[in-house]
């Protein structure tokens, strides 16, 4: 077969360079094909063997993680990772990042990575029944990053709402670490019966490969200044790069369409089309089965005239689908994409020959050993040097500075911690969302974790099983201190979990750090999937799907290290959930864990002094590990009646928050020996505030110590004032005008906030 | 006073699922040759402002310049 010699040996290696292969890649492309490669090849593999589809400066280290355990069904390396969840249901989920996307154009940047991440769930057989959204900008006094926010938040509730799938949980974060780049992380989650797993596996030579959905444009092409200087460019103004604009309403018909063809058993594989378009889809699917693709770019249905062989191949146009139907079914499998609406293309077959041949009519524009493209990226081992500022912080020592110890400073210190963006009601965000599309979402955004009843509302086939859904990282700890830091985030998102009364099963992660390439960034990365490596093996919590990305930084300097954690927890019966707010006059409340004086990378340390700094909380795995179970086992047994961690700003922010959910007081007195802003704003983790009807009280105490975890019995829930020993008092009306108002205030501009953290 | 008229649509290149929407479903209410449909914003905009004032209110707010061209017209009293 001869391939098209469109390069000269001369302009090639200069080619590869504009596309990011380093030279020695370009070398290795030489070396695999024996000749010089083509336009088309070029580009293929440049973004196959990018950072983002070969993880070639991450991988090593990714092998670390945990990723079997009992639930796990499919781990990493498909579209998502899927467990089991009893009964013969399975749920698939994955987190995947759009960061760079967003920080071009928020709403369509925001509204793709809900899109692609959807596709991945409902391309393994899941029916998408949630969404979570992990974000962080920068401050919102900058005009930006208000545009930034606002735009990002109506993305994901455009798509998500119009699509049907609803959004019921997530983060927001405001640091000035994140200015530059912003960070969105979007979590997807399916539900369907273990025997419908499908696998991305291409197979049977004489298969043939079709396209579904939407046309191909030139979407997400970036633009190569060196093929611009060559006369086969006509137009430079073609090769700008440019923005992908989602649909969510053909996206509905591709999850209906390709669950149809799924459950008819029409297809042999399925594969969505993503990051590097149909290259990325295609070689994976075929080097997964050992088979070779040949492929014909002029049946591809095309947007704009004009696209070259390698645009076609590589563009990310969005609400496509790749898919591998036997001769005899096509016909069937093209009537039920017709059915709803949708394009299907064949474009090829699947071959023998192990290779990916790209023809553009009877041109032969690429032809390669498939699985080079999927398995051959170099992998690379990065220097790490650890950064000289860590240790620094930890020295640091939050008693140097003066601290508020009045009752009256110290409530105006709980005020501006509830105020704080980082702090405050999310309402302004969710209240944007459907999170009840379907009806089974049991407990709604606001709240620790998300609580989803598990069945088919449209075949009636319900159950009492659940799943309880939660996404965590605090980027500040993993600044502090990367290995804690990472840990720290799974402890979260396990403890909101387990507040909600899951079992901890599996997570998924999205990694966000700076350039790899710099050893201080790479130190940091390491360091964070070692500790959450370690606590993954401790209790037992797999990962089973994720998404790594690098090169996020603000001018010049990395973002915070941010290994987001989405956890899925089972409950065996929906009916044993719990919820975080304070529930009735005289409740028994009961602090499990205890606290420390722990005060280094705290919201108090951020919101009264401007200090980011401090030893991070210490993690006892093992303590962590007994407070959850404790906690599990008292909602299971009906013993307790409200579950919330103390995560930022303290127990008294805990407090605080049970409160303004219940819309009832609470008089509490702590029996600790701390300072007072350590003991009311200190960050020490392993710790959950419940409560229990006053004739349980001693019955919860006695499975605590049975159990073997600390507590203590600090007050009774009741009065319309949240009073804490002498330390402090407040009425409810207080603390919900500083809790509720900001985040809208912040995003019409009506306040600044510096005048936040001025107090 | 000066009244414009301005014309927001999508950039060449930039998917419009409105448009493509509606190109489909003509085709599909059987009006054949339709060979393309691009759907956009049509603002009229009136007051003493200059062009120049315009064309930065547009880039501004108007029309989202990372995705989006517009066309600005002077209307003839």
């Amino acid at each position: 077969m001869t391939v098209v010699a469109d390069l000269s040996p001369e302009l090639a290696p200069k080619l590869a360079v504009e596309l990011g292969l380093k030279p020695s890649e370009y070398d290795h492309v030489v070396e695999i094909l024996g000749r010089t490669p083509t336009i088309t090849e070029l580009y293929m593999y440049s973004l196959m063997w990018s950072e983002h589809c070969s993880y070639k400066h991450s991988r090593k280290a990714l092998r670390m993680f945990p990723t079997e355990g009992p639930h796990v069904l499919q781990g990493p390396g498909e579209n998502a990772g899927v467990i089991g969840v009893g009964d013969g249901w399975a749920v698939a989920f994955k987190m995947e990042s759009h960061n760079h996307p967003s920080a071009i154009e928020p709403y369509q940047g925001a509204a793709t990575g809900v899109g692609g991440i959807i596709r991945d769930i409902f391309t393994m057989g899941a029916r998408p029944i949630a969404s979570l959204d992990s974000l962080r900008f920068g401050t919102l006094d900058k005009a930006r990053q208000r545009y930034l926010f606002e735009g990002a938040v109506a993305g994901i509730g455009g798509y998500g709402n119009c699509i049907g799938v609803p959004t019921v949980g997530g983060e927001v974060y405001f640091e000035e670490a994140y200015e530059g780049n912003c960070l969105i992380n979007a979590m997807s989650i399916g539900l369907m019966r273990e025997e419908d797993l499908m696998r991305a596996v291409a197979a049977g030579p004489g298969n043939l490969v079709l396209l579904i959905g939407s046309t191909t444009g030139r979407d997400g092409i970036g633009g190569a200044s060196v093929l611009a200087s060559q006369e086969f460019d006509e137009r430079a103004e073609d090769k700008r790069p440019s923005v992908q604009v989602g649909d969510p309403f053909e996206e509905k018909l591709l999850i209906e369409a390709c669950l149809e063809l799924l459950r008819g058993d029409l297809l042999v594989a399925l594969g969505d089309l993503g990051a590097a378009g149909l290259t990325s889809s295609a070689s994976e699917m075929a080097s997964r089965g050992g088979v070779g693709l040949d492929i014909d770019v002029t049946k591809v249905p095309q947007r704009e005239p004009n696209m070259k062989p390698f645009e076609i191949m590589v563009s990310e146009s969005q609400e496509r689908m790749l898919a591998v139907v036997e001769p005899d079914k096509l016909d069937a499998a093209m009537a039920v994409c017709a059915k709803w609406g949708l394009r299907s293309t064949v474009i090829g077959q699947v071959t023998d020959t192990g290779r990916f041949v790209v023809r553009e009519g009877e041109t032969v524009v690429a032809d390669m050993p498939a699985a080079t493209l999927a398995h051959d990226a170099p992998i690379y081992d990065p220097a790490m040097e650890r950064p000289a500022y860590l240790d620094e912080v930890a020295a640091f020592d939050p008693h140097t500075l003066s601290h508020p110890e009045s009752p009256e400073a110290l409530a105006e210190t709980l005020l501006g911690l509830l105020a704080s963006p980082n702090i405050c009601s999310r309402r302004w965000i969710w209240e944007q969302y459907d999170h009840q599309v379907m009806t089974n979402t049991v407990v709604l955004p606001g709240g620790d974790a998300a609580v989803l009843r598990i069945g088919d509302t449209g075949r009636g086939e319900m159950t009492d099983r659940a799943i309880a859904v939660s996404s965590d990282c605090n980027g500040r700890y993993c600044y502090l201190d990367p290995y804690t830091g990472a840990q720290i985030a799974l402890a979260e998102a396990a403890r909101n979990v387990t507040c909600a009364g899951g079992e901890p099963a599996a997570i998924t992660d999205c990694l966000n750090f700076g350039n790899p390439e710099k050893p201080e960034v790479f130190y940091t990365f390491y360091e964070a999937i070692r500790g959450l490596s370690d606590a993954c093996k401790a209790w037992t919590i797999p990962v089973i799907s994720g998404n790594v990305s690098f090169y996020n930084e603000s001018f010049g300097n990395p973002i915070y290290p941010t290994p987001t954690v989405g956890l899925v927890g089972v409950l065996d019966h929906v009916d044993q959930h719990c919820t975080m707010d304070f529930k009735d006059e005289g409740d028994v409340i009961v602090l499990v864990g205890e606290s420390y004086d722990e005060l280094g990378g705290s919201e108090y340390l951020k919101v009264e002094h401007g200090l980011v700094t401090g030893a991070v909380p210490s993690l006892d795995l093992e303590l962590e590990a007994a407070v959850q179970a404790a906690v599990r086992d008292g909602i299971r047994s009906g013993l307790i009646k409200s579950a919330h961690d103390c995560s930022e700003g303290g127990i008294a922010v805990a407090l605080a928050e049970s409160c303004i959910a219940g819309d009832i007081g609470a008089d509490v007195h702590l029996h600790d020996e701390l300072p007072a802003v350590s003991s009311l704003f200190g960050e020490s983790q392993s710790r959950i505030v419940v409560t229990c009807a006053e004739d349980d009280a001693d019955a919860l105490v006695e499975s605590l110590i049975a159990a073997g975890v600390p507590y203590s019995v600090i007050g009774t829930v009741g009065g319309d004032r949240l009073a804490i020993c002498e330390r402090l008092s407040v009425s409810l009306d207080d603390l919900r005008d500083a809790y509720e108002p900001t985040l809208e205030a912040l995003v019409h501009g009506e306040l600044q906030s510096e005048e936040l953290h001025e107090g | 006073m000066a009244r414009y008229e301005i014309f927001v649509t999508y950039k060449t290149g930039i998917f419009d699922p409105p448009g493509a929407t509606a190109e489909r479903a003509l085709a599909n209410l059987g009006h054949e040759g339709v060979e393309s449909v691009r759907i956009g914003k049509y603002i009229q905009l009136a007051g003493d402002v200059s062009f120049e004032a315009v064309t930065e209110m547009c880039e501004k707010l108007l029309a989202n310049p990372v995705i989006e061209d517009f066309r600005i017209e002077t209307v003839e009293e």
